[in-house]
Parts: C-alpha cells; structure tokens; sequence
C-alpha cells in the first residue's frame, strides 16, 4: 500500500514482529535483553518472552503473536535438541517459513550443522555487532 | 475469504494473521472486518488498567486461572507502548502469562500503541472483534501501565477495573479526575505491603462522598504474588456484569460504542476519498510551497480545495 504519511490517509503499518525467547534451563537474559533493547531501537516491536521456555511455549508465542522473525538466546549448550525442536513445532503450526535465529554460545561446527540442515537461518555469537543482528531481520523481511 | 472461514473453523493461526492484518491497517481491512461482524457480539470486555508495575500482568495472568477453572475461553490483548522515537517497542506483558501459552482455551496477543496515547493501541477496537468472532468467551484488555488521564478502555471495556497500589500519594489523589473516575471494581493490588489498609479505606471514602449509586465500585485487596482475593475480584467482575445486564445499561453501553464506530467510519471514508480527489487533481507540494512563501494562506487554500469534492452518490 502506498504510503501517505501526513496526508490523512490511512496508511500500511507493516512494522516488524520478533519473538526474543530464552528456550531451556540456563539464566542468563543479559544478552536476549541487550539484544531486545537495539531491535527495539531499530523500530522493531519486540515481543519478550522471559526466562525458562519450553519449545512448546516458543512456538506457540510465535504463533499468536504473529511474529516475523523468531529469535532464540541459547547459553546452556542445548542448542542441537531446542532449535531443531523448535523448528519442528513451529513447522506443525504453518510456520516453517518464519526465520529462526539463534544467539548465544554456540560452536562454529554446531553453527555449521543447524544451519545446512535448515534448523536455523542465522546464528549469531558473542562479538557480532548489533547491526549484523539488525540487518539480517530487515533483509529476511523485505518485500512481504 | 480464506482467512475468515479458517477463523472461524477455529484455526488460531488465522486467528493471528487476521489481528495483523487489522493492525497494519492492510487494504482489505474493513472487507475483514464486515465478514467478521455477524460473529461478532458475543464476548464480554474487561480492561485492567493502572500504573505502570502495579501487577496488571499478574492480575490478568491469575483472573485467566479463575475463568477458565469456569471453563470460560479467553482472548487476552495487551498493550505496551510503543516508543515516540523509534516506532520500536518492547511488548514484555507475555512474560506474566506464560503459563497459559499453551491452553487452548486461551489466545494472548501483545500490541504496541503505536501512536495512541489513550492507553490503548489504535487497532485495539479492531483487535477484539476478531477475538470476538473466534468466540472468546471473555477477552481480557490490559492498557498501557497509564498516568491520571488515559481513560479510552473505558469506551472499549464492559467493566472496567482500575488497579492501585499502597502508597501511590494521599487522599487528594484520590479525588482527581480521570483514571479514578472510570473504575466498575477497584483492586489494591500487593496488598501486603505497608499502608494497603489506607489506600482501600481512602477509595472508600472518596467513593463515599457520592450518595448514590446504581453500581457502587467494590474495593477489592488483592496479592497476586500469593493469589489472594483474585476469586473476590472475578466474583465482583460476575456481579457487574449482571448489574448491567439486568438493568440495560450493557445495551446502552453497546449501543454508544456503534455509534461511535459509524461516526469514525463514516469520517474515515470522507476523509479518505476527499484526499484522494485531491491528491489525483493537485499538485500539494506546489501548493504548499506558495503557502511556505506566504503567497498563500493555507486557511482560504483548504477552503478551495475542498470546493470542488464530488461525492458520487452510488459508487464503492
């Protein structure tokens, strides 16, 4: 829809929706909250889940909320089983197609791994900018 | 369309996408929602509103125990605000709530506000309908944390409850316009705390200073940290609900609400074919730069463009 910006027209509000979720047992949010904060400031709206998720939970946020984006901020090392499920669960709900990106301590092999299989879409580690994170999510949202 | 009929097979990613779809103001958005509106009616509203971190979430997250312990479906909106600056927002009600996240009883969706600054979003309206036709039994509208004056949920909301917290100031706080004027129920909120037992008798006493009422608002003390008193409050939210049913004021209510929504519709067509007459015949920018030169005024400008409007008697 054409943009009409101040001249009384009602206009298409496409904003993008992320779902910040820390799946799993670990207790760390410092970096879902740092990371929530800068796609806040981005003009995103963030959708914040808390601590101690289960998949069925994630996927189930994801779907009410409608988001177009699904983040996950993993520290405990149980990467490999919760973004696979999660994926799974997110796929049974006719959202397969919504990216999923992880954040956290994850391996460069394991990184490796979720990604040629389809699990994730991104991986993002400790010492990637914010923008690279930002970035991603406006790209992967373009032109929907 | 597609979306619709899956909505009302019960499917809740239709359910998400149609709430997105009113939300980002799509094209299709009022064919959406006249589709809608023969499902529409049959839920009752509750908003929550109060300050910020005065246990709204909690409260919403304990009342969705108690009605669907009644076996109720429910249909949560809640809003956060968006930021003036950015258009960013950090929607964080869910967190309080996530043990209903997969109930399928209940739906919960958060909104930014996007600009409203009444306590509600701008598609919050537009958002329960869909709710509504899903067939939500109750939908539960939990406002922006709000100040003295963000009244719109009461336009929105059946009953309205307005939660408080010990210490938020003396008596005179009480008596101010505004937010303490809306409450259908009031709640004292962490009611454990230090100078609870005040705060309530202050309500009170304000609520005194009026002699009669149709529907005295009760004060309820809750901690919701220990879930007390939350079953007074759905009992209150039952009561009231049946004062206005039985006296008609729940028509009445309803009826103000329609015609609100004609007016706002019918501005909302005026306004948009008079901009689109104007925007296909016109050069603004043109027009606004005589105007920034002071070779116009835009007073006598809008007035002549507005002289030459058609409206069509029988088009789309």
């Amino acid at each position: 829809m054409e943009r009409n910006r101040g001249w009384g027209l009602t206009m298409s509000e496409r904003k993008i929706r992320v779902l910040v979720a820390k799946p799993g047992l670990d207790g760390h949010d410092r970096g879902a909250k740092v990371v929530a904060r800068a796609l806040r400031d981005a003009g995103m709206e963030v959708i914040y889940t808390g601590l101690h998720q289960t998949p069925e939970q994630v996927a189930e946020a994801a779907l009410q909320e409608d988001v177009d984006v699904v983040g996950l901020s993993i520290l405990s090392g149980a990467h490999m089983t919760l973004v696979p499920r999660i994926k799974e669960l997110l796929a049974g709900r006719q959202m397969a197609d919504v990216p999923l990106m992880v954040g956290g301590i994850v391996p460069e092999e394991d990184a490796q791994k979720l990604l040629a299989e389809g699990y994730a879409d991104a991986v993002f580690t400790p010492g990637d900018p914010l923008e690279k994170i930002i970035d991603w999510i406006k790209e992967k949202c373009r032109g929907e | 369309m597609q979306l619709v009929k899956e909505l009302l097979e019960g499917n809740r990613r239709a359910l998400a996408r149609l709430i997105s779809l009113v939300e980002n103001g799509d094209p299709q958005k009022y064919d959406l929602l006249q589709e809608l509106y023969p499902h529409t009616g049959n839920s009752y509203v509750i908003g929550i509103t109060g300050a910020p971190g005065a246990g709204k979430s909690s409260l919403v997250d304990r009342l969705l125990k108690e009605m669907r312990r009644d076996g109720y479906s429910v249909g949560v909106i809640a809003v956060d605000p968006t930021s003036p600056f950015t258009g960013g927002a950090i929607l964080g009600d869910r967190i309080r709530m996530q043990d209903h996240a997969l109930d399928p009883g209940v739906f919960i969706r958060s909104m930014g506000t996007r600009g409203s600054l009444g306590g509600l979003s701008r598609a919050t309206q537009e958002a329960i309908q869909v709710l509504d036709a899903f067939g939500q039994d109750f939908i539960l509208v939990e406002t922006v944390g709000v100040g003295q004056s963000e009244v719109d949920i009461v336009k929105t909301a059946d009953s309205t409850v307005v939660v408080l917290t010990p210490a938020g100031g003396d008596s005179v706080q009480t008596m101010k316009a505004g937010i303490m004027e809306i409450a259908d129920i009031f709640v004292i909120n962490k009611a454990d705390l230090p100078g609870a037992e005040r705060t309530a008798a202050e309500v009170g006493v304000m609520l005194d200073m009026k002699e009669q009422y149709d529907w005295r608002p009760p004060v309820v003390s809750t901690v919701t940290l220990r879930e007390e008193g939350i079953d007074k409050l759905w009992r209150s939210l039952q009561e009231h609900r049946s004062y206005l049913e039985t006296s008609g004021k729940l028509h009445q209510l309803r009826k103000e609400r329609v015609r609100r929504e004609l007016t706002e519709q019918v501005e909302h067509l005026v306004k948009s074919r008079v901009w689109q007459q104007i925007r296909s015949r016109i050069p603004l920018e043109d027009l606004i730069e005589e105007i920034v030169q002071r070779r116009r005024d835009p007073y006598s400008a809008a007035r002549d463009l507005l002289a030459n409007i058609v409206f069509p008697h029988n088009d789309s």
